[in-house]
């Protein structure tokens, strides 16, 4: 009984009677009294009571036969797009409500039974049963060490160091290959988070109407989104390239413009940032025209558009990145070049 | 009659008595004024504008100016346009209670006339809003593409009013309202127009046919004749009305049948 | 021996013979013979558990249902299925089997919904399983391993969770898969390799759907099923721990047997949980992916957010200020890097705090008696105090739809869950404590004096008093059968032979951690039977 031994460090106050000390006696009116005697149930003693409890567990099996079937008819008899309206509920499919319902009483019934007849038919007599220690006696223990050293022994790995630790090398060496296989799971990063696709001369692109920009188009207090000129839904890195391609664009005043450089870099005071969020590159996009912030619906980084795309309120760490537009000799607008700095998220080697 | 026996102490009160009483005014006058039929137009029009212009006095000017230059309490009404007057006031966003992050709507306080004047009045102030639209550029025709207005829908509205329209957050206690119930003409002034803090989406960028695309969709996903195949929408919210749901139904019930399944049976009563 | 078996054969049933034959070849009679008629004891808590088996049995079940009909590929096609809004729009196929399974395949959508109403509540009450283990002490020796597996099966579950929650490629989750994305990008000196490790390249690439599948559906499950079955070994190994009572001792089980009770209430009550669930899934909508449309990178809807267990992730990521360092041409992204770390963190405090406390103890004792909680008041504020962090950072989750909901600011909410992220914790510890000691000292006093009775009783010389009646014997037992432990000193500097010794740290830390479990502020001693016998032998007359 090793693992009753008290810790001899911090012995706890112990209770007299921990060890299962059944007796109560006159000295000690906190020891344990023993198991209270079995009170009857009605089922137990009086028979016609356990013969309701029968007939409710057989009603509940009974019931979920039904079910069942009803199941099976629910569904050979809906349409997969049959809709009808059940109050409060709403417009559902007759179908999912159906086998869903039949199902679920078919499941609940049997539960259901089979835990009313455990519970009134079924003894409820509590009976002890002593727990016995998991670990092995000392003899045991004793006879599987032996064992063991004599299997080692035999093996002779203690004497035969080279076997042993080539061994040791061979095994630690072999998981390299799996290592090595996963390589190809994906590309080396090089510079692919640094460009987009816009470069210089490319239009802005209505993501709406797929029609080239022009400044008239953009009314204060207007919001747009472009993606470059060139790219399509149908490519096949569509999503890639929109992914950090995506442009935001609003009109403001240009005297509301506090930031030198954000208008410099816009037309008329149209002024075009990256739409994907600075911090984990939600599509950000909640703009406030009064108040010129655009918010994310993510994790609600806040950033001023008036002010160089500065974040003034969450958990982004840096300023939406600006393209830089001006308009073509067309009267489109067209963007001077491609990001001056990584859209989207930032990561180590962004610098 | 309780209803408004009730609302008569409420402070906007003498507002309304005082509008239903110009309204009147201007009813009558408009109906006993003789009008040559080929004048009636023109003269309807500067009547309107004489109208709206008092109605404005009245109800808007504190905030928004007496030319409509506005203040610190409200914007400049100059060349905002008709639709965008009566968006504001036909939803009863306009006149706003009290200040605050945002107008809400509200039951409306002008009628559909009086909404036409002060939309008239404001339109006079300056050129270059849009007009009220007309039925022929909001309502359906049965041409529109829902699947389009969808694409659109999640490209340009979803990221403020989530994907069915429910609504959403905006920083500082402002909002997104949610759609549920909003006419196809609301929808379509609110694009066009931008009210308060949603932008505009002008025809230049969205295109009528695209907007009316916008409202088929909307009618489709957030209606009362929407249809939600699973069940219980839980308020079109996402994972949030879920993870609650789950909690408080799933959970909730199956710990209650655990107490059931571990209660004592009934003992026999001892006699 | 032919001969016997011969006869036995003839007279046996049907039944016995096959497991006759079963039992020559696998030996399955000694091992039911010592399950069999195993004792389980009766609580409501202790069926917990059961909970979280039964709904990964339906997840798998479902599961298993749903891989017959879902195509893993972000290969794009326009959808000319039967959804009107979808019909021409441009989508993977993964996104268009999920609405053939929701619109074409005949109990599809009900299949989809109770997957995942299953999984939301099997995670659910993982949770709760977990605490109502931590709250009690069950995770004491011998049980350590169990606790360590069922935290594994809860992580496992999390990560299961995510990546199946990802695979319709739908609006909502992709926007989940781009967070996950973006969160590992911050990762210092490897972000950039993982990312494009995991997703083939650049985000969203055509490959994490495919990947997440295999993850999804095999590798993670694979090792949550081998996990659980260790798991209920365990249990059966170990036997279940059962409330201090009358007859009910650290050394025996009190309950009725395997067979039949506890096989009819639990296998009953696989059916129950399975039914309830079917029926949620027929009335309540989960996940309308239709509704909410294919992943596009440039798209978003408001109200993003997890599926509720990693609302707590969420919450930290949201309000965590946007702190990055540049220097020396690199990028520390701590704005989302930290969050990443604080929630395996925050997970593993209350995972690891078993091994904290036996250590504090050096209690090697085997422990089958459960503690009820206000016996341990610094084990209960402190799993009350981990809960607050968890619910604060789910309520910071969900921060928009409070906004929106309850007509405040986001700003302002916020700012309230940064604040409460360090205070609420320490909040809950302190008052969770004091309503513990408070209830020690009820349970003392109710013991010493019995139980207020409400009568009200004039005594011969006016005064009116209430009676008490004495406890039973029962309860009596019941409220004193807890171990208290008594706090570490540190040992003399100088010993009995007078070589001086200094305590090393780690020594004074293990002091000061027992006295806060079991110092005199943290705990009430209980009644002595001397106490007892001294308070019922002058009161006599109650």
């Amino acid at each position: 009984m090793s693992s009753q031994d008290n810790s001899e460090e911090n012995p706890p106050q112990q209770q007299d009677d921990a060890d299962g000390g059944v007796l109560a006696t006159r000295d000690n009116p906190f020891a344990n009294p023993g198991l209270p005697p079995h009170e009857h149930r009605v089922q137990d003693i009086d028979e016609r009571a356990a013969k309701r409890s029968e007939r409710v567990v057989a009603g509940l099996f009974t019931l979920s036969m039904l079910s069942t079937i009803g199941f099976i008819a629910s569904y050979v008899a809906f349409p997969v797009d049959k809709i009808v309206y059940v109050f409060p509920i709403g417009h559902v499919s007759a179908l999912n409500l159906s086998l869903g319902l039949t199902l679920g009483l078919a499941l609940f019934c049997i539960g259901a039974g089979a835990i009313h007849w455990a519970r009134t038919l079924m003894t409820d007599v509590e009976v002890p049963e002593e727990r016995h220690d998991i670990e092995a006696t000392p003899e045991v223990r004793e006879e599987l060490l032996a064992g063991f050293q004599d299997g080692v022994r035999e093996s002779d790995l203690g004497r035969r160091k080279l076997v042993r630790n080539t061994l040791i090398g061979a095994m630690a060496m072999v998981p390299l290959t799996g290592l090595v296989l996963l390589r190809d799971l994906g590309p080396m990063p090089g510079t692919m988070l640094r460009h987009t696709k816009w470069a210089k001369g490319k239009m802005l692109i209505n993501e709406n109407t797929h029609e080239p920009l022009r400044p008239e188009d953009i009314a204060v207090g207007s919001l747009t989104f472009a993606m470059p000129e060139g790219l399509s839904e149908e490519d096949h890195d569509f999503n890639n390239q929109i992914a950090k391609a995506a442009l935001m664009i609003v009109r403001l005043q240009p005297e509301n413009i506090k930031d030198k450089r954000e208008l410099d870099w816009s037309h008329e005071g149209i002024v075009a940032f990256s739409k994907i969020c600075t911090h984990v590159g939600c599509p950000i996009s909640l703009y406030e025209q009064q108040t010129h912030h655009v918010l994310c619906p993510c994790h609600q980084s806040t950033f001023d558009l008036t002010d160089g795309g500065r974040v003034i309120f969450g958990p982004a760490g840096h300023a939406l990145p600006q393209l830089r537009i001006t308009v073509n000799d067309k009267g489109y607008l067209e963007a001077m070049g491609d990001f001056a700095e990584p859209v989207g998220p930032a990561y180590w080697e962004r610098g | 009659m309780k209803k408004l026996s009730a609302r008569r102490r409420h402070p906007l009160a003498a507002l309304v008595v005082l509008l239903f009483a110009l309204a009147a005014t201007g009813g009558l006058y408009a109906a006993f004024a003789p009008a040559d039929k080929a004048k009636a137009d023109e003269a309807q029009a500067s009547l309107a504008i004489d109208e709206g212009k008092k109605l404005y006095a009245v109800g808007c000017a504190s905030c928004h100016g007496t030319g409509g230059q506005g203040t610190s309490d409200g914007p400049s009404l100059v060349g905002v346009g008709a639709a965008a007057v009566d968006f504001q006031v036909s939803t009863g966003r306009m006149p706003a209670q009290q200040n605050g992050a945002q107008a809400p709507k509200k039951p409306k306080v002008y009628t559909a006339a009086e909404t036409e004047q002060l939309a008239a009045y404001v339109a006079s102030l300056g050129a270059g809003g849009p007009e009220t639209p007309n039925k022929s550029q909001y309502s359906l025709n049965g041409k529109e593409d829902a699947a389009n207005g969808g694409q659109l829908f999640r490209s340009n509205c979803a990221q403020c009013h989530n994907f069915s329209g429910k609504g959403g957050a905006l920083s500082n206690g402002k909002y997104a309202p949610p759609l549920d119930g909003v006419s196809p003409k609301h929808i379509y002034e609110a694009m066009q127009t931008g009210p308060q803090n949603m932008p505009s989406f002008p025809d230049t960028v969205m295109p009528e046919k695209e907007k009316r695309d916008i409202i088929a969709y909307l009618n489709k996903v957030n209606s009362d004749d929407t249809e939600s195949p699973g069940g219980f929408q839980l308020g079109g919210l996402g994972p949030v009305a879920e993870g609650l749901f789950a909690w408080v139904f799933g959970l909730g019930a199956l710990v209650a049948i655990t107490i059931w399944v571990a209660a004592r049976t009934t003992k026999a009563k001892k006699s | 021996m032919s001969t016997a078996t011969d006869t036995r054969r003839k007279k046996a049933p049907a039944g016995e013979r096959v497991a006759d034959w079963a039992d020559s070849r696998l030996g399955i009679y000694s091992l039911a013979k010592a399950n069999m008629r195993k004792i389980f004891p009766d609580h409501w808590s202790f069926m917990l558990g059961e909970v979280c088996l039964y709904s990964f049995i339906i997840i798998i079940l479902t599961g298993v249902y749903l891989t017959m009909f879902f195509n893993p590929s972000m290969g794009e096609i326009v959808y000319d299925g039967p959804y009107v809004p979808m019909q021409g729009i441009r989508m993977s196929e993964a996104y268009a089997s999920t609405l053939d399974i929701s619109f074409e395949v005949r109990g599809g959508l009900l299949i989809r919904q109770i997957h995942h109403w299953a999984a939301l509540i099997f995670v659910g009450s993982m949770f709760v399983h977990m605490m109502r283990v931590f709250f009690t002490g069950a995770y004491r020796k011998p049980r350590e391993m169990n606790w360590v597996f069922g935290f594994l099966l809860l992580v496992l579950g999390l990560f299961t969770g995510l990546t199946g929650y990802s695979l319709p490629d739908d609006l909502l989750s992709g926007t989940g898969v781009r967070f996950t994305q973006g969160a590992i990008l911050s990762v210092p000196l490897v972000g950039t390799y993982l990312s494009m490790f995991l997703f083939g390249g650049e985000f969203p690439g055509h490959d994490f759907v495919g990947r997440f599948y295999s993850i999804h559906i095999l590798l993670l499950p694979g090792i949550m099923l081998g996990l659980v079955v260790a798991h209920l070994i365990m249990v059966f190994l170990h036997k279940h721990t059962h409330w201090a009572g009358p007859g009910k001792t650290n050394t025996n089980v009190v309950g009725t047997p395997f067979l039949p009770v506890y096989m009819g209430k639990a296998g009953g009550f696989f059916f129950l949980v399975f039914g309830v669930i079917a029926a949620i899934a027929a009335v309540a909508t989960i996940n309308p992916v239709w509704a909410i449309g294919p992943y596009r990178p440039d798209q978003v809807s408001t109200g993003a957010q997890p599926d509720w267990y990693l609302g707590f992730a969420e919450g930290l990521i949201r309000v965590m200020p946007g702190w990055e360092i540049d220097a020396w041409g690199h990028t520390l992204v701590l704005g989302v890097f930290i969050p990443l770390v604080i929630f395996p963190l925050v997970l593993l405090a209350i995972a690891v705090y078993p091994f904290i406390e036996s250590w504090a103890t050096g209690d090697t004792r085997n422990h089958h008696l459960l503690d009820r909680p206000r016996n341990t008041p610094t084990r209960t504020g402190f799993g009350v105090a981990w809960i607050t962090t968890y619910l604060t950072m789910l309520i910071a989750g969900g921060n928009d739809l409070w906004a929106t909901h309850f007509h405040l600011s986001i700003n302002g909410i916020t700012w309230f869950s940064r604040i409460a992220f360090f205070v609420l914790p320490v909040v809950s510890f302190i008052v969770t404590k004091r309503i513990c000691l408070g209830l020690q000292r009820r349970d003392k006093e109710k013991v010493l004096h019995g139980r207020e009775s409400g009568i009200i009783k004039r005594l011969p010389h006016g005064e009116f008093i209430e009676v008490h009646e004495p406890l039973s014997q029962d309860q009596l037992h019941t409220l004193t059968a807890h171990d208290q432990y008594q706090p570490l000193e540190l040992e003399p500097e100088v010993d009995e032979n007078g070589v001086a010794r200094k305590p090393t740290r780690s020594e004074k830390l293990r002091v000061k951690l027992s006295k806060g479990l079991y110092g005199e502020d943290n705990q009430i001693a209980k009644p002595t039977v001397e106490e007892y016998k001294e308070i019922t032998s002058s009161h006599g007359h109650h």
